[in-house]
């Protein structure tokens, strides 16, 4: 937990006595100021503005700084949630920034992706109150991008080379981490740009670039060394990095293969994964003057899959012009792994949501472009192992939909290549690689692993937690070499 | 960024292009290939390795101009610079002493053809090479094709050079002619499509390098999706090379023309 905004410091003592609980629980809830529906969609801009100093303060004044706070308990990395709100309640901004980054490598991206109502702002004790919780979320954002960039000097790299694989929010995490251990750390990305997932999956809409790039920046000022289109277990092999004199390696190379149904005529022109799809737009600046990537026309588009990637395939569709986009989903609206922010903003922007349906056939025309979504209609069974009430079909209940784009967001596998570049990594048969849970490391010794490459599919909270969590063990091991 | 070498036109359309790019001239095999943006508004498109020099650090591309990407490139000179270069990508050529294998490409696929046919004859192959083209000034590499394989039979439409015929009536001669124990095919899918039912017919084993549209050619976007056996394949991972009977050259084609 943190050391540098303790419970019992003074002034949080008397920021307590300040007011008391029943005036704090009568505060309103904050609201997140958005672009309008119908201009949002037409652009790429931040769909949420931010939330002014004076709303902050007042939502931070909410809290009602817990002696045992759950909400904590409810972050994957146990943030100092209080610790960086009252800080934000008396106006101290950086100080709270700080709180923050004593735990999250990346605040402003967490502040804006986290699915906050399943984590900490489901354990807020407003919750038992039956009252809105603290907006934790906002006030996570609003710190962070009122964070001044530090002046401190960089810690001088006196400890050897550590290599990263990857420059996702994994990579990010343990390369800040290791650097400020005093390590000069390398980071190879495979793809022309830096930031992974946060920069060809997540759109601009929900993440800005410029908010990636700041950290990205804020790192190399830190003597990270950032190495484009280099892959590791192709263009560099495991012996080239020892020969280069990396003492540990991270891999962090997140998704590979997306995942397919292996249903009829999911080859088809127009039949694409989120992958893809995202890829093309964000990474590629598909469908945006001058760029040379084509984007997949669609006009009527749909979208497989209830997660946070269906939502940005389904509102990038939106965006790229489509007249009609559904999110074909085959549980119901409760069971959507998606964020219920995002959720909301795709209905503000027209998407249609066909939930308890499934594609079982794809058909096409003559030249081979898919025209038609064949689907199951489903209605909800027993619960399976994931706890969710799993979806059974209904004999007969099939319908034809006209589609000529259908973007696939079935979730994805790990990426195969450093597995398959070293034979000799321990590896699940999911395809994960296997490392010890407390310390990241792998049955190599000086490979240590996190994020979606060992988690199969994570979160970005839980893939910096293990950036995190690697660069310390890393860290120690090698300090007692 | 990486410094175009050398360029040299193979003919109006086609350059051979030597790039820096040393870590990758290091690790590339026989059948690797790359993924090459011309400028920061480019797109990533895959482009078969033809050659690698380690000790100057370069790798040899031999393009045609037939798109956007190909035509921006081919416009480039000595001394400009490719924006990126990322690779060598797929898994490189089984090459194996097999006995007598027939080595025939078309077009721009000679070019990533050549250090196969170098590595067939190394690994201790009778190696027999079949180009083919429209015209005789459209067949490329002859000379280094002539080093490197035991022999070399051209095929012209227009009977303007070699012998007049389509690269299947070369491949069938040889086949007709002595025992074939593999063929490697490399060319537009087309071609590769017709070769691949030829000698299915002699029951010939045949490995075809299949060349689709591409996003980030590491596995990531499955744009590059195909049919083998029946199953779904990605030819950047699981290729790029293929046993030829077994791929769905029709879905292939079909998929080809996505953004046409």
């Amino acid at each position: 937990m943190s050391t540098i905004s303790p419970r019992d410091a003074e002034w949080r003592e008397e920021l307590r006595n300040r007011m008391t609980p029943k005036e704090r629980t009568a505060i309103e809830r904050v609201k997140m100021p958005e672009l309008d529906p119908a201009y949002r969609v037409t652009c790429n801009e931040e769909v949420n503005q931010g939330i002014t100093a004076e709303a902050a303060m007042s939502e931070a004044t909410r809290c009602l700084d817990c002696p045992n706070p759950t909400c904590v308990t409810g972050c994957p990395v146990n943030i100092n949630i209080p610790g960086f709100i009252k800080n934000i309640e008396r106006g101290e901004f950086a100080q709270a920034a700080a709180v923050l980054k004593e735990t999250s490598a990346l605040p402003a991206v967490c502040g804006r992706v986290c699915p906050q109502e399943k984590q900490c702002e489901s354990k807020c004790i407003y919750n038992k109150m039956k009252r809105q919780p603290i907006a934790i979320g906002y006030l996570e954002r609003f710190a962070a991008d009122h964070e001044v960039p530090v002046a401190d000097a960089p810690v001088k790299a006196t400890k050897g080379k550590i290599a990263v694989v990857g420059s996702g929010p994994s990579g990010l995490s343990f390369a800040g981490e290791m650097a400020r251990h005093g390590y000069a750390v390398t980071v190879f990305e495979a793809l022309h740009q830096i930031g992974g997932v946060l920069k060809y999956g997540i759109p601009e809409f929900r993440l800005p670039n410029a908010i990636v790039d700041k950290e990205i920046d804020s790192l190399r000022r830190n003597g990270v060394e950032f190495v484009k289109d280099c892959i590791v277990g192709k263009t560099l092999s495991y012996d080239d990095l020892h020969t280069m004199g990396f003492r540990g390696i991270y891999v962090a190379s997140g998704a590979g293969l997306p995942r397919f149904m292996n249903i009829p005529g999911e080859n088809l022109i127009g039949v694409v994964s989120s992958n893809e799809y995202l890829t093309r737009v964000n990474l590629m600046g598909a469908g945006r003057e001058g760029f040379d990537t084509p984007a997949p026309a669609g006009r009527r588009v749909a979208v497989v899959g209830g997660g946070n990637t269906a939502m940005d395939s389904a509102r990038t569709a939106r965006r790229m012009g489509a007249e009609k986009v559904m999110i074909v989903y085959r549980r119901s609206e409760e069971e959507m792994p998606a964020r219920r922010e995002e959720v909301g903003h795709a209905k503000e922007e027209g998407i249609e949501f066909m939930t308890l349906n499934n594609p079982i056939e794809y058909l096409g025309d003559e030249r081979g472009h898919v025209t038609t979504m064949r689907v199951q209609r489903m209605e909800l069974g027993e619960p399976d192992e994931s706890g969710r009430r799993s979806p059974v079909p209904i004999e007969g209940a099939i319908d034809d939909i006209e589609v000529d784009l259908v973007i696939v967001a079935i979730g994805v596998s790990p990426n195969p290549i450093v597995p398959q570049a070293i034979p000799e990594l321990e590896m699940s048969r999911r395809g994960t690689i296997v490392v010890d849970e407390a310390t990241m490391r792998s049955s190599l010794s000086d490979i240590y692993a996190g994020g979606d490459i060992v988690r199969g599919g994570a979160t970005v909270i839980l893939a910096m937690g293990d950036g995190r969590r690697a660069a310390q063990s890393m860290a120690a091991a090698l300090d007692k070499e | 960024m990486n410094k175009i070498i050398e360029k040299v036109y193979f003919s109006e359309n086609v350059a051979r292009l030597v790039v820096e790019a040393p870590m990758i001239a290091k690790s590339r095999r026989p059948g690797h290939f790359v993924i090459v943006i011309a400028d920061e508004k480019g797109e990533r498109i895959p482009l078969t390795i033809a050659d690698a020099d380690t000790a100057k650090g370069t790798i040899t591309l031999v393009v045609q101009a037939i798109g956007v990407s190909t035509r921006k490139i081919c416009a480039l000179n000595p001394g400009d610079y490719l924006a990126d270069v990322v690779g060598p990508l797929g898994r490189a050529t089984d090459i194996q002493r097999r006995g007598t294998v027939v080595c025939c490409g078309g077009g721009v696929g000679v070019a990533p053809l050549l250090p196969i046919v170098k590595g067939m004859k190394e690994a201790g192959n009778r190696t027999i090479v079949v180009l083919a083209a429209r015209t005789k000034d459209l067949i490329i590499l002859e000379r280094e094709m002539r080093e490197a394989a035991d022999e070399v039979i051209i095929m012209t439409d227009d009977g303007s050079y070699g012998k007049q015929g389509l690269v299947t009536n070369g491949v069938e001669e040889v086949i007709l002619r002595e025992k074939v124990d593999e063929v490697v095919t490399i060319g537009p899918a087309i071609m590769m499509k017709f070769v691949a039912l030829l000698t299915k017919k002699y029951e010939v084993p045949t490995i075809c390098s299949l060349n689709t549209i591409m996003v980030d050619g590491t596995g990531m976007c499955g744009a590059c999706r195909v049919t083998v056996d029946g199953r779904t394949r990605f030819v950047c991972v699981d290729g790029p090379e293929f046993d030829a009977h077994k791929v769905d050259f029709d879905e292939m084609l079909m998929r080809l023309k996505a953004y046409n």
